[in-house]
């Protein structure tokens, strides 16, 4: 009886074993995450799409750059997602690998409109926010807390209504 | 090899490299590619959520998003160390002229000292600039659903509609500041 016991505690011991991923894929489920925008930072920084002046020329037809930035971006991601439904790769879950369904409202010219003024005063998106105070341009932290206070605006607005 | 890396990278490397960020991030996790919404994960991990349901969610599910931005800023690291550039920025001959109006002149930096570094936060210039352009990356960014990554890039790829209204307004709105108001801001003297 007192083995049956212990035996059944093991076998649940193993079982709650596999369920947690071992320590190397732990450390690997963050890094891959890291890796991967270290890839997007250094491209962004090295491809100049983190450069003002390169902002300032496509917003000012100056220079073919940044569009050949973007169109050639999008083409290569529309190809890879065409290979990936084509092939019919699933997730390490099972699932569908589906990129995110955006939503169309007012938000989406307004907001986007608002974004496309700071875009072009501060030459960064987002992501070279990020990239440029890796750079060393601390400057850019400033332009980050300013962008941390304009979603709390937002997360404030949006509870108003 | 490395003289040729510290380079400006031509359009036709650094443009596929961000469109492999896409599949990238699907084989790796099924996540999609988007950067601002890393603002609004570390606002939820910050202010008291029960307070706002725009911030009332459990932003440690969404983790993965802000090692991705913690790794952006390690390859900004990589990018402004080991393949720093050593030349001056080359730009339009137009442009170069027309900032030289307002005292901007190029140098190895991605961005005029003149209007972002830390003497010039304490300018209104300066100030306007970074903390103004901020408060609209954040409010938009978040009031539209996504950013240059998240529409541009990840939605256009994957060729919906409202990323493609996204990214238009994102047109539409940098080509109003850029002719009809920054002008006004470059030529402030304070």
């Amino acid at each position: 009886m007192i083995s049956e016991v212990k035996l059944l505690q093991r076998r649940e011991a193993r079982e709650l074993d596999q369920t947690r991923p071992p320590a190397l894929s732990r450390v690997w489920n963050i890094t891959k995450y890291i890796l991967a925008g270290a890839w997007f930072g250094v491209a962004l920084v090295k491809g100049e799409i983190v450069s003002w002046y390169r902002l300032q020329e496509m917003f000012r037809f100056e220079s073919f750059h940044m569009y050949g930035v973007i169109s050639s971006a999008v083409a290569v991601g529309a190809l890879s997602l065409l290979l990936i439904r084509k092939s019919g790769i699933k997730g390490s879950d099972g699932n569908v690998l589906q990129p995110k369904r955006k939503i169309l409202n007012r938000g989406t010219v307004i907001g986007g409109m608002l974004f496309g003024m700071g875009w072009a005063m501060t030459g960064a998106c987002p992501g070279s926010l990020y990239a440029l105070t890796g750079a060393g341009f601390p400057a850019m932290l400033v332009t980050i807390i300013g962008a941390l206070a304009g979603t709390l605006l937002y997360g404030i607005a949006k509870k108003g209504k | 090899m490395l003289e040729i890396l510290s380079k400006p990278w031509p359009w036709y490397v650094a443009g596929p490299m961000i469109g492999l960020t896409v599949p990238l991030l699907l084989l790796l996790g099924n996540k999609s590619l988007g950067v601002s919404s890393s603002f609004r994960h570390i606002c939820a991990a910050v202010v008291p959520a029960r307070r706002f349901t725009y911030f009332s969610y459990n932003w440690r599910n969404e983790q993965w998003n802000l090692l991705f931005a913690g790794g952006l800023i390690l390859g900004g690291v990589f990018a402004g160390t080991i393949l720093a550039p050593n030349e001056d920025v080359v730009i339009n001959a137009d442009l170069q002229q027309y900032l030289a109006t307002f005292g901007i002149t190029p140098t190895t930096a991605p961005i005029p000292e003149a209007l972002f570094s830390m003497d010039s936060l304490l300018t209104l210039r300066g100030l306007l600039l970074a903390v103004g352009g901020g408060l609209l990356i954040g409010f938009g960014t978040r009031y539209a659903g996504g950013c240059t990554s998240g529409h541009s890039i990840l939605g256009l790829s994957s060729m919906q509609i409202p990323s493609l209204v996204a990214t238009c307004s994102f047109l539409v709105g940098g080509l109003t500041m850029t002719h009809a108001i920054l002008p006004f801001i470059l030529a402030l003297e304070i």
